[in-house]
């Protein structure tokens, strides 16, 4: 366990001194969270007086979407890099340590978890700016769903780009699973303003309870079934995902 | 550091099926082979002949779907991360990121052996110099030439001081100069280091200048081993091509070459004969007594040892370069 965490931390400095050494990068990073709010967020204050609208003003509804967003969006592509990775041979030069495999695909996906929750406090530092007003709490309580979110899709991306190992099969792969995702779960705007059919198919995707949960958690409904419910499938989501990366990392020497 | 095994590779009917599309494809067809300590093998084969496959099986990174094998001492199945931990692996695809830095890739790649980035940068600097790398810890790894790169990895493959290292095709893609400065630095690597060498390639000047010993390879299975000069003698032997003053002196040698020993049918063209002999240095000297004795003398001689090119057409009845 020791060494577990160890290697793990290893490839995670690795991976993160890499990335902030890449000032393109890092201004993209910051600033993708801005723009959305910057450029969307106004068109939502009209919106927020249509009936139907869910409880909470506008920022209220729409930050949380855009943490959700976050978090699948800021992770879903990262197997582009990996298959980078496996290209230029240092995939296979780090399966012939003695290091843990888990700790190989693990310390990526911290990497990750940090950018999208540092992304997460800038998002939600400049919706401060915009007029959103919530508790410190909140903050934390969304911010924790963002990571595992960010988690989850970061361990599914390892797993896709290299069990596939071809940008031109990952790149369809990942838009034909996260466009549904985002457009049903309500990100953007609110289900409640969908007709029924519509409603029932956003049932479905349980990345809508996730987004519920995290509009529960803005206002401030910590213990409610909502949240409960949104943060569960999280977790068992980050689980599977967890479970599938390490077997594609292994199936590797198989 | 554990005690160096007297044999580091040790395999036996190590085989690899790759299954396509319900197809069992045979890349590895059970291949028994031999490394001794300090030894630099050569495996030499065409492209697609199985090399990769057998080298990633011995060094974990593809399980074998039969036989068995001991890599520095430990069993491939039942130990792969204490194999890990002796042997290095330079991949034909490099080991390092174009963004990172030399230094902290060293670093970090030492720190997943268990070694203390002090420690990693002392040893580092000693082999970047032994491979001539000075002042590279602080550039990007992108900033670095072909050859420069190659070296790199090499570096990063022996930065644990492996006993034992395996090296995947190191000079595809190097000038010939970058080439031949490789060279002399993998043998360093064993007269300096110790470091017992297997590296596969598909060039038979490679294989001829650096091993001490040859695995010809070809559709899964080894074909033939020696060392260079055995291999270059069983097969084809030497070429003698004596030229006389005329036809009468060439009859008159030719009839003389059936006293040597080996010698195959002379091939007489005019004025000029040939023969092959298994070492055409020593029966050169016999032939040209025996000439003398009769006063035949020879206007030109000369001796053409085979190439591997010739022994590996020989066993295969292909080139290496089809």
């Amino acid at each position: 366990m020791r060494r577990y965490i160890h290697d793990s931390l290893v490839v995670f400095r690795r991976s993160m001194v890499i990335s902030l050494q890449n000032p393109v990068w890092v201004l993209v990073s910051l600033m993708q969270p801005i723009l959305y709010l910057a450029l969307f967020g106004p068109l939502l204050q009209a919106v927020a007086k249509t009936p139907g609208f869910p409880p909470g003003d506008a920022w209220q509804v729409f930050v949380p979407g855009l943490l959700v967003q976050l978090g699948i969006f800021g992770a879903a592509f990262v197997g582009f890099g990996i298959i980078a990775e496996w290209r230029s041979g240092v995939i296979d030069r780090m399966m012939v340590t003695p290091a843990s495999r888990t700790a190989l695909i693990t310390g990526r996906v911290l990497r990750d978890v940090v950018i999208i929750c540092l992304q997460g406090i800038i998002l939600i530092a400049a919706a401060f700016l915009f007029g959103l007003r919530i508790p410190l709490a909140a903050i934390f309580g969304a911010l924790i769903v963002v990571a595992l979110l960010g988690a989850a899709f970061a361990y599914l991306s390892y797993a896709a780009g290299l069990a596939l190992k071809s940008e031109d099969a990952l790149a369809p792969l990942l838009n034909s699973i996260a466009l549904p995702i985002l457009l049903l779960s309500g990100i953007l705007l609110p289900m409640t303003l969908a007709p029924r059919w519509l409603r029932i198919l956003s049932d479905l995707d349980p990345f809508k309870y996730i987004v519920d949960a995290e509009r529960a958690i803005f206002r401030s409904e910590y213990w409610s079934q909502t949240t409960e419910i949104g943060v569960a499938i999280a977790i068992v989501i980050v689980l599977l995902s967890a479970w599938l990366g390490n077997l594609v990392f292994r199936q590797q020497t198989k | 550091m554990a005690v160096a095994p007297e044999t580091m590779i040790e395999a036996h009917g190590l085989k690899r099926v790759y299954r396509t599309r319900g197809k069992a494809i045979e890349a590895v067809k059970g291949i028994d082979l031999t490394v001794k300590a300090g030894e630099i093998v050569g495996f030499l084969g065409p492209n697609g002949a199985g090399k990769t496959t057998t080298l990633k099986m011995l060094c974990t990174l593809l399980e074998p779907t039969g036989g068995t094998a001991k890599v520095a001492g430990l069993d491939l199945r039942a130990d792969p991360v204490g194999v890990r931990r002796r042997i290095g692996y330079v991949s034909q695809s490099g080991s390092t990121s174009e963004l990172a830095r030399v230094g902290n890739e060293i670093t970090w790649h030492a720190e997943l052996y268990g070694i203390a980035p002090k420690a990693a940068r002392e040893r580092a600097e000693e082999l970047l110099s032994a491979l001539d790398l000075e002042d590279v810890w602080d550039r990007k790894c992108a900033a670095l030439s072909g050859g420069q790169r190659r070296r790199l990895d090499i570096v990063m493959g022996l930065i644990h001081r492996p006993q034992l290292v395996f090296l995947d095709e190191p000079s595809t893609g190097l000038d010939p100069q970058s080439r031949a400065n490789l060279w002399t630095h993998i043998r360093k690597l064993r007269d300096d280091f110790g470091t017992t060498v297997f590296l596969t390639t598909h060039y038979m000047d490679e294989a001829d200048s650096l091993s001490d010993r040859i695995l010809i390879i070809d559709h899964g299975t080894i074909v033939r081993e020696g060392t260079p000069k055995e291999l270059k003698k069983r097969v084809s032997g030497d070429a003698i091509t004596l030229t006389l003053r005329d036809t009468g002196d060439a009859e008159a040698a030719a009839a003389i070459t059936g006293a040597l020993v080996g010698a195959s049918e002379p091939n007489v063209e005019g004025n000029v004969v040939r023969i092959q002999v298994q070492d055409g240095a020593a029966a050169l000297a016999k032939l040209l007594k025996d000439m003398n004795s009769i006063g035949v003398e020879a206007i030109g001689v000369e001796v053409a040892q085979p190439t591997l090119d010739d022994v590996f057409l020989a066993l295969t009845g292909r080139t290496l370069r089809d």
